[in-house]
């Protein structure tokens, strides 16, 4: 573990933000769909620890944004701390409906009603950005994750058969693979959705969304994956096993598999930030995740007006989430490769 | 650059500058400008056409708005109609005919004289069925053509088949052309293809105000002043006082704004209200004034497809049909739509919510008795059960049948604010137990479901009525109107108050007296807000801004909304440029 620190490192990291975006339901103080339409585009909120004259508490507070009258500040919000909200642990949240509680659920964090506790501000509609950015994050590192996963296991399948049995199974599977990369990926999805029926509900559209990432990646890596398979197929121990008779199956998954892991694994950390990219790319064009719902991408999408863009820098959230993410990601891709070469030198 | 031209014009046409005794010259009201100068406008994209007979698109009618004339006009500002190229007009046997009175001894924009045979020519070619014009429809009275005939050099008669209401309205925008110049292409039958945008501008001549210059495609146009032009200002002087006018291609909105920011344009108009907020704050700091000019004629609804669809093989909505033809449905999501809502959210306030199709900007004919209901979910609820519906254990609204109330409500997402209304519908029906979803599609996609495949379950979209008038409006709201478009294959037969709507709106055509005419609109504003055809919701505001140094500004609220009194705007800061 002290032997690599920077593998180490990134993955727990990787981990801990994972582990946030999955228990969103408690992490975030909201529901990501939850409409608070008098605080429309408000500024993240102010965590204060000391009041207006001056006495300091060790349990920090909020102060509530009130819409301007006549707009003086940048966001059109100031903030009114007469009624300061005490900053409180484990909440626990209901939603009613004709005096019945329909869902009650418990949250990290809160503060108690009307006061909103929008640690990075809100959208449009008054939605906490923190909230969807977490959900959010369930839908997009998820299509990553599923997209990746599913490329990565046909590139392995596609990619072994090539390079094992070589001659016209290589030839198919990889002039198969070279049409898939070239296949333009956003007109493709355009031209699945345009065929599909008009509402697809949020799970069928994202499904859709890695079908299309996920089966039109598999070439890449299976390429790669074919090149391994090809020169580890001519090593002596290889050669070996077939002269004592071993089956094909059992020579690929016992001597070939464990020489081809390391290259998939690094493969994955590569395609993974790809896929995420990919998704928050169609969901900020409309065409993957739809409102309400939040993703990365259509959380972004607002930043196509320039009024947005100009004058309101939380809306930046989920791209600048992006960045650590995909920095991480790179980290571990580098360090894992860094580390099967030594493993490759060693043994 | 201003100096330049400047320079050259106070060479080239100092003797047309005050006008000759024998011209018939318009004088008009309100404050004296200063001669010269350029105003830098914008323009979304290249006009398709300068010829009046072709325009279809947005900008090819903004430029041609200038570039030619009208016999009677609608003045935008008040609404009113005003004379133009007729100095008056009478009117005879119960509003059947017309004569006109031309104006004597005014000139097209090359200098060539304008008398009646312009007037019957433009007519001709106007009515001409194998030309194919826009304006066709517009000047047939009930299914026939105007029969229009020369009584005088100066003189034009025009009989209508049967009495039609604010007939003289159909003159406005119907743009006199220079028989000298095309009717030969006329003869020859290609009156359509001239004047295109490769045509050279001194083959190009109209009675507007200004005249074309210089054409770059995807860059500018620039028109200059009409050193002819019919009208003058008080103290004599002839208009238009600016020497240029150029139009800088300019494709989104945000570009404009920025452009408008940086001070490369000088006026800037249908801003979006985010835009305007932006452009708000940085006005003190920077030299130019906004203008909320409170509602324009736009409004906007959502719809369901109430088209006959025996004829389509779309089972889904068939079914779904069933719910939206139920009135109870339609008036109870109208009443579970928060309109304040959507004003405040999508419009930061500069919008105004509507009931009915008629908005307060419509001074004349708005329906102040319509009830404007506030939000009330109780109500929907109520509405939905007596239409039998129900809600299941866990909030889904479910009909009769036990099917839970699903549909989706299409949007482009180019146009951000009709995608953020749906947004808003979206979370209000959920609280009735209805499951909308929202489905981005291309713009030209939406229409073609709308118009052609009727493939669609319900739409936010928005319309603009080219006249405070309701005759225009016949379009939209009678069964078999072009833009009927909730309805376009309307069914057999039509329900009751969609018939009472057809004969009130074909009887309100031939109603000269306009408080008789009135109670009919009104009673079809009563009628859309009590059946809710569709459901109104918003009329946004008409922002405009101009830079401080433009003086006569006074945006209006329909028609161009910031030039559609170019002849009278001028430059304030001319002295000390000289």
């Amino acid at each position: 573990m002290i032997r690599n620190p920077k593998l180490w490192l990134s993955a727990v990291a990787l981990v801990l933000i994972h582990l946030l975006v999955i228990g969103a339901v408690f992490f975030a103080p909201y529901d990501p769909t939850e409409q608070h339409r008098d605080l429309s585009m408000a500024p993240p909120v102010r965590i204060h620890f000391v009041d207006s004259r001056g006495q300091f508490y060790l349990r920090p507070f909020v102060c509530s944004w009130v819409a301007e009258a006549e707009r003086t500040s940048p966001s059109g919000y100031v903030e009114d701390c007469s009624k300061p909200s005490p900053l409180r642990l484990l909440v626990r949240r209901e939603t009613m409906r004709d005096g019945k509680t329909l869902k009650a659920s418990w949250h990290l964090f809160g503060v108690d009603a009307p006061a909103q506790l929008s640690l990075l501000g809100t959208d449009d509609y008054g939605r906490d950005l923190f909230s969807r950015l977490l959900y959010g994050g369930q839908t997009s590192l998820g299509a990553g994750l599923l997209a990746a996963g599913l490329s990565l296991s046909l590139g392995l399948v596609l990619g072994c058969m090539a390079g094992y049995f070589g001659s016209w199974a290589d030839d198919v599977i990889m002039r198969g693979a070279e049409l898939f990369m070239a296949l333009p990926w956003i007109y493709l999805l355009f031209a699945v959705r345009a065929f599909l029926p008009l509402h697809l509900g949020t799970r069928q559209a994202f499904l859709l969304l890695i079908s299309v990432i996920g089966l039109t990646g598999w070439a890449r890596p299976a390429r790669l994956i074919r090149g391994v398979v090809l020169s580890a197929r001519q090593r002596g121990y290889v050669l070996a096993a077939r002269g004592f008779g071993a089956s094909s199956a059992s020579i690929v998954r016992r001597h070939i598999l464990p020489e081809v892991s390391s290259v998939a694994l690094t493969q994955a950390a590569l395609l993974l930030p790809q896929y995420i990219l990919a998704e928050v790319t169609f969901s900020f064009l409309g065409l993957g995740v739809g409102e309400p719902e939040p993703s990365w991408g259509n959380m972004l999408a607002s930043l196509q007006t320039y009024s947005v863009l100009e004058g309101h820098w939380w809306m930046f959230a989920s791209g600048l989430a992006l960045v650590p993410i995909f920095l991480l990601f790179y980290a571990f891709a580098d360090s894992l490769q860094g580390r099967f070469q030594l493993l490759d030198l060693s043994g | 650059m201003i100096l330049g031209s400047l320079l050259a014009f106070g060479a080239l046409a100092p003797a047309l500058q005050a006008p000759k005794a024998d011209e018939d010259i318009l004088i008009t009201a309100g404050e004296s400008g200063r001669r010269g100068g350029r105003l830098l406008v914008s323009l979304h994209s290249d006009p398709k056409t300068l010829n009046p007979v072709a325009a279809v698109d947005v900008p090819s009618k903004q430029v041609i708005a200038l570039l030619f004339a009208d016999l009677i006009h609608i003045r935008a500002y008040t609404q009113h109609t005003e004379p133009a190229l007729a100095k008056s007009w009478k009117t005879s046997s119960a509003g059947r005919h017309y004569t006109l009175e031309l104006r004597h001894g005014i000139h097209f924009s090359d200098g060539h004289p304008f008398d009646a045979d312009d007037v019957v020519f433009s007519f001709k070619v106007y009515q001409d069925e194998k030309v194919h014009s826009p304006q066709r429809d517009l000047l047939e009275v009930g299914g026939k053509t105007i029969q229009v005939r020369k009584t005088g050099q100066y003189q034009v008669d025009f009989e209508l088949p049967q009495p039609y209401a604010a007939a003289e309205r159909l003159f406005d925008s119907v743009r006199i052309l220079p028989r000298h110049l095309l009717e030969r292409a006329y003869e020859e039958g290609k009156i359509s293809q001239v004047w295109g945008t490769a045509t050279d501008p001194r083959q190009i001549a109209g009675l507007g105000p200004f005249r074309l210059k210089q054409y770059v495609p995807g860059q500018q146009i620039v028109l200059e002043r009409n050193p002819f032009y019919w009208k003058a200002d008080p103290s004599g002087n002839r208009l238009p006082y600016l020497d240029e006018i150029a139009f800088l291609i300019v494709p989104t909105e945000d570009a404009e704004v920025i452009r408008f920011q940086a001070g490369d344009v000088d006026v800037i108009s249908r801003i979006g209200a985010d835009n305007y907020a932006t452009l708000e704050q940085a006005q003190r700091a920077r030299d130019y004034q906004l203008y909320d000019g409170g509602p324009g004629l736009e409004y906007n609804f959502l719809f369901f497809n109430l088209n006959d669809l025996s004829s389509k093989q779309l089972p889904d909505i068939g079914r779904k049909q069933e719910w939206f033809r139920r009135v109870e449905f339609r008036q109870a999501v109208s009443a579970a739509i928060d309109r304040e809502s959507i004003v405040r959210l999508v419009y930061r306030g500069r919008a105004t919510p509507l009931w009915d199709q008629v908005t307060p900007g419509n001074k004349l004919w708005i329906n102040a008795a319509i009830p404007h209901a506030p939000r009330s979910l109780a109500r929907a609820a109520d509405l939905l059960r007596s239409a039998g519906f129900t809600r299941r254990e866990d909030g889904v609204l479910v009909d009769a049948r036990g099917q839970p109330v699903e549909f989706s409500i299409l949007t482009n997402p180019s146009n951000a604010q009709r995608t953020k209304i749906a947004t808003i519908v979206q979370d209000d029906l959920a609280q009735l137990g209805m499951q909308v979803h929202i489905v981005p599609l291309e713009f030209q996609a939406v229409m073609a479901r709308i118009f052609d495949s009727y493939d669609y379950e319900a739409t936010v979209l928005g319309l603009v009525s080219g006249d405070a008038d309701p005759n225009p409006e016949i379009n939209v709201w009678t069964s078999g109107g072009a833009t009927h478009v909730w309805a376009l294959s309307e069914t057999h037969p039509t329900p009751g108050w969609q018939a009472e709507i057809d004969r009130l709106m074909q009887a309100q055509t031939a109603i000269l007296d306009y408080r008789k005419r009135k109670q009919a609109y009104d009673r079809v504003q009563e009628l859309v807000a009590q059946f809710d055809p569709v459901i109104c919701l918003v009329s946004p505001h008409v922002l405009v801004g101009a830079k401080n140094t433009i003086g006569g500004f006074k945006p209006a609220v329909m028609g161009d909304y910031v030039l559609w009194n170019a002849d009278q705007l001028f430059r304030t800061d001319l002295a000390e440029k000289r």
